[in-house]
Formats: C-alpha cells, sequence, structure tokens
C-alpha cells in the first residue's frame, strides 16, 4: 500500500459558533467529517484508508472549550485540550483520576492539541482495518485480526462480535467510572447518555463506536459530585510510556468508610471495543476490607468470560493484576 | 429547510478545494451556511518568527508541509508525518505541536516559532543550541530541531526544571540514535543546572 504524505484534496469548514457547526454537519451530513485536534484524524486521510469530501474543524470554537464547576459537579467541554484537562486545578481537585488518564494519552505535543472528545470518539487501533482493508468494520465480510495468523496482541477479550478490535482511549474508562454524562448537540436539540452508553461495541454497530449519528456533536461532558475526592487508582500498561495505546488500563473509583469498600467503579480499558466496568469484582467487594487480600480474593473474577485470541492471553493476568493493584492500593 | 440554516452568520473560514486563491486578506468570511458557495479564502497571512508570511494554502495542508515546501523553511524535519516521532516539532502560541499534524488553516492569527526563529536577531545561537553542541546532544541530527523547539518550551515555562521535568517535557521527540541522556544532559546545561 502506498504511503503518502499529503491528504488529498478536500474542503475545510471552520466554525466558530457551536450553531454553524452543527448546521454544516447537517446539511453535510455522511461527506463531513468532524475534527477536533486531529490527531486520529489525519493519518487515516494521509494514509488514505478512508476518505471525506470536507473537514468540520471544530477547534476554534471557544464555547467548548474549558472547564465549569456547576450547581452538582463540573462540566468539561469536549474541546478541552488533554492538556489543560490534565492540568486543571477543578478536576485536579476533585477528580484527578482524569487528570491522571489525560495525562499519560501519548506524548505531551499530542496532548496539547488532542481533546477530550475526540480521545473518546476516535476509532479503534485494529492494524488492518487502518491500512484500509475491507473488514467487518470497514463494510467488508470478513475479519483479519482474529485468524491464526492474525496479529491480535492488542485486540479484545471480550464482547468481540465479527470485529475484535478494542477502546484505546485513556480517558474513556475514567469518565466511566466517574458516572460521566455525555451531552450530544444536533440541529434538533440536545440529548445525554450516560457515558457507559455512549460508548459502542459491534454487536450494537459495528461501523461506530460512538453512539454519535450523523450531524450530532459531542459538545460537553458532566462528571457528577457523585465520586468526588473518592479514593482513586489509574494504571496504564503500554509497550512505551509514550506514544503507545493501552495494552490494558485501568481506572477506579472507591468509597472507602472505615477501611472498607462502601460502593466502587472499577473500569478497564483495551479489553474490549468499549471500556468495560466489572461490576462483579464491584459487587463482591463492597463492605470488604479495602487491602491485599481482598483484591487477591477477586482478582480473579475480573477476566470471568474472557476469551483470548491467539496472540492477546497476556491481557488476562494483566487485566487481573491492574484490578488487583488498584483495590489493594 | 431549516431555518437556522439560512441564517447569515460570521465563520472563521470556508475554504474549497476547487477555487481559486481570491486576493482578499481578511480572515473573517461573511458565508452563506445554506448553500455553502461562499468566496473561498486560500491566501492566508501566517505569523511565522515574528514575521508576516502571506501565503497560498490548501484546505488540507499541513504546517510542516506549508513551512517546508511554501515558505522554504527547511530546519522543520519531517520524520514519520504521523505525529509519532517529534521532528516536526514548532511552537504554536509558545506551545509545543507537531507541525505534520497541524492543519496551516489551523494557526491563522497565532504565532508559530519554527527551529529557524529561534536563535536571536544577531545570529548568536539560543542557550539551548549551544547547551546542545557543548553535550554533544545530537547524532544524525535530524531530530534535533525538534528537540531543540521541545527544550526550548520547557525553559520558557520552567527556567530551572528538574531532570524528571526535562524527562517528561522531551518526552515527546524520538531520536533513533539513542542519544536520549545526552538531549536531557543539554537541557540541564542550558538550565545553568550543570557546568
Amino acid at each position: 500500500m502506498p504511503s503518502h504524505d499529503v491528504m488529498p484534496n478536500m474542503e475545510l469548514y471552520q466554525p466558530v459558533q457551536v450553531e454553524d457547526a452543527l448546521a454544516i454537519a447537517d446539511r453535510l451530513a455522511d461527506r463531513g467529517w468532524l475534527v477536533g485536534g486531529g490527531q486520529d484524524t489525519y493519518g487515516w486521510l494521509k494514509d488514505r484508508a478512508k476518505e471525506t469530501d470536507a473537514m468540520i474543524d471544530l477547534s476554534a470554537i471557544e464555547s467548548l472549550r474549558g472547564v465549569r464547576e456547576t450547581a452538582d459537579g463540573i462540566e468539561i467541554g469536549a474541546l478541552t485540550t488533554l492538556t489543560e484537562v490534565a492540568n486543571n486545578s477543578v478536576i485536579q481537585d476533585k477528580f484527578s483520576l482524569l487528570s491522571q488518564a489525560a495525562g499519560v494519552v501519548a506524548s505531551p505535543q499530542i496532548r496539547n492539541i488532542g481533546t477530550l472528545g475526540g480521545n473518546v470518539s476516535q476509532d479503534v487501533r485494529c492494524w488492518y482495518y487502518r491500512r484500509g482493508l475491507s473488514c467487518y468494520r470497514a463494510g467488508g465480510n470478513l475479519c483479519y485480526a482474529d485468524t491464526p495468523q492474525g496479529m491480535n496482541r492488542e485486540h479484545s477479550l471480550f464482547e468481540t462480535s465479527r470485529c475484535v478490535a478494542a477502546s484505546p482511549s485513556d480517558t474513556a474508562p475514567a469518565l466511566v467510572a466517574l458516572d460521566a454524562t455525555m451531552v450530544i448537540r444536533s440541529v434538533d436539540g440536545e440529548r445525554t447518555l450516560a457515558a457507559q452508553d455512549y460508548f459502542v461495541g459491534p454487536a450494537n454497530d459495528i461501523e461506530s463506536t460512538t453512539a454519535l449519528r450523523t450531524g450530532e456533536i459531542l459538545t460537553t461532558v458532566r462528571i457528577p459530585n457523585t465520586w468526588a475526592n473518592a479514593t482513586f487508582y489509574f494504571e496504564k500498561v503500554a509497550d512505551r510510556n509514550v506514544w503507545d495505546f493501552s495494552l490494558v488500563n485501568v481506572a477506579a473509583a472507591f468509597k472507602v468508610s472505615g477501611g472498607n469498600v462502601e460502593d466502587s467503579r472499577i473500569v478497564c480499558g483495551a479489553v474490549q471495543c468499549t471500556p468495560r466496568r466489572v461490576t462483579n469484582v464491584e459487587n463482591a467487594i463492597r463492605g470488604q476490607a479495602k487491602n491485599a487480600a481482598t483484591a487477591e480474593s477477586v482478582a480473579a473474577m475480573a477476566t470471568d468470560g474472557a476469551r483470548a485470541l491467539a496472540h492477546n492471553g497476556f491481557k488476562i493476568p494483566l487485566m487481573q493484576n491492574l484490578v488487583k493493584r488498584a483495590i489493594s492500593a | 429547510m431549516n431555518s437556522k440554516l439560512t441564517r447569515r452568520r460570521f465563520i472563521k473560514g470556508v475554504i474549497f478545494s476547487g477555487a481559486a486563491a481570491t486576493t482578499g486578506t481578511g480572515m473573517y468570511l461573511a458565508a452563506n451556511a445554506q448553500s455553502g458557495q461562499s468566496a473561498a479564502e486560500r491566501l492566508v497571512t501566517l505569523n511565522i518568527n515574528g514575521r508576516n508570511r502571506p501565503v497560498d494554502v490548501l484546505p488540507s495542508e499541513t504546517l510542516a508541509y506549508t513551512l517546508r515546501y511554501k515558505l522554504d523553511m527547511t530546519g522543520t524535519k519531517i520524520g514519520c508525518n504521523r505525529g509519532e516521532c517529534g521532528a516536526c516539532t514548532v511552537l504554536i502560541e509558545g506551545v509545543p505541536n507537531y507541525s505534520c499534524s497541524v492543519l496551516t488553516h489551523n494557526v491563522k492569527g497565532k504565532a508559530v516559532i519554527s527551529i529557524e526563529g529561534v536563535k536571536a536577531a544577531d545570529g548568536t545561537l539560543h542557550a539551548v543550541q549551544q547547551a546542545f553542541i557543548a553535550e554533544n546532544s545530537p547524532q544524525c541530527g535530524f531530530c534535533t530541531p525538534g528537540q531543540v523547539m521541545s527544550a526550548v518550551a520547557l525553559l520558557n515555562n520552567n527556567p530551572r526544571p528538574t531532570r524528571s521535568e526535562a524527562i517528561d517535557a522531551m518526552s515527546g521527540n524520538l531520536c533513533r540514535c539513542g542519544a536520549y541522556e545526552h538531549y536531557i544532559n543539554g537541557v540541564m546545561r542550558a538550565s545553568g543546572q550543570l557546568a
């Protein structure tokens, strides 16, 4: 496959108001491609693995940037950069889980331009799909990764359905753990989705990783005070500490009283197409001491139902160990 | 037709690939979002190293491409062209970014500093450049312009970083010769913490 240094020629829209962006997205429909920081987009277009007639660059819409405190939590504009999310003092004070997750995405330069909305809406990182092969996710009728010769070290353990690609996002598990709400707008109005429902697996929609429909824009992420100042644990394991996507990550929040877990959220990333909440572990540790013994007793449950592919079996003990460390930390 | 679509608003730019460059220099265009037949504006003025440079920019052109092939500023290197190496790092409003992964149309009205703009007006090298020479930081040198830009950005914000802070700040710049320790030594020397 040829490599290209430049993107093909196309139209570029740079609205500065969200209403204009919505009107353009509605009018262009499938001909338009929403761009936040562009760090996922440009590779697709340079590689000619996907194409579009027009880019709708959202980065100049100031109203979609920044962090605001509200009566019952915070609101983060979807175009807020990952660096801003990582360094924002309010997020650091109340939801350091998200600061940590945003602070380990890719590299400093990518975090300086990559946005929170883009990080949770980026496409899966399957090498076959990204090379433009006609796989299930690209509209074809086979999977190149889940074959005896397929390279699937980075792929999913759970809830595969024809496609076995995994969610690459570091911030998505943190948002699910924090019970965040995604605010989605279109020319027809606004709707909200729980973070967990924003992410869509291949059984429900094999061509999209999010619930965004044509013409819709993710404008805001709301985080309620439910988990403010809880005991947090985030860890990302990747081949290199910079650039590489998670092999497995864990984002966890615990409400601890007298050394016992009152309630918790434990969410793993990069083990399926969406962030995976391990509710069986959350239920098992409720009321138990938050310590190494409890962690040891429930760690194996974290991977109940896992189906390893040819080369990603290492993710099973890795995921168990990350869950164990989250609980015992 | 939805009434919202008929409203005329100012939008930052609508750039159509097929249209020829026009003579206007205004950044803001009145555009009719309904028809999409607004004037193209490919001729933009960029603020590069403190100078205003008029240039004809395609809609999907990256800043690295514009710098190297339209403005003849070839100090900025294109390594991977995918945001995975850091050789093309420039400062946009003082913030290090991969110029291969930024649209040129995104830096309209923003101050861009490339490696050519780091030295003083009289040609004196920047403290980072001098320190990199003193520490033999570059080997082949291809990643060096990007390394300089990341180091300059760090020291502008944090004149006396710890070694660990320097490693974090330089972590988005790959060096295939593996001269990382020499670059970090250079950063520490430039910050006056290494005699």
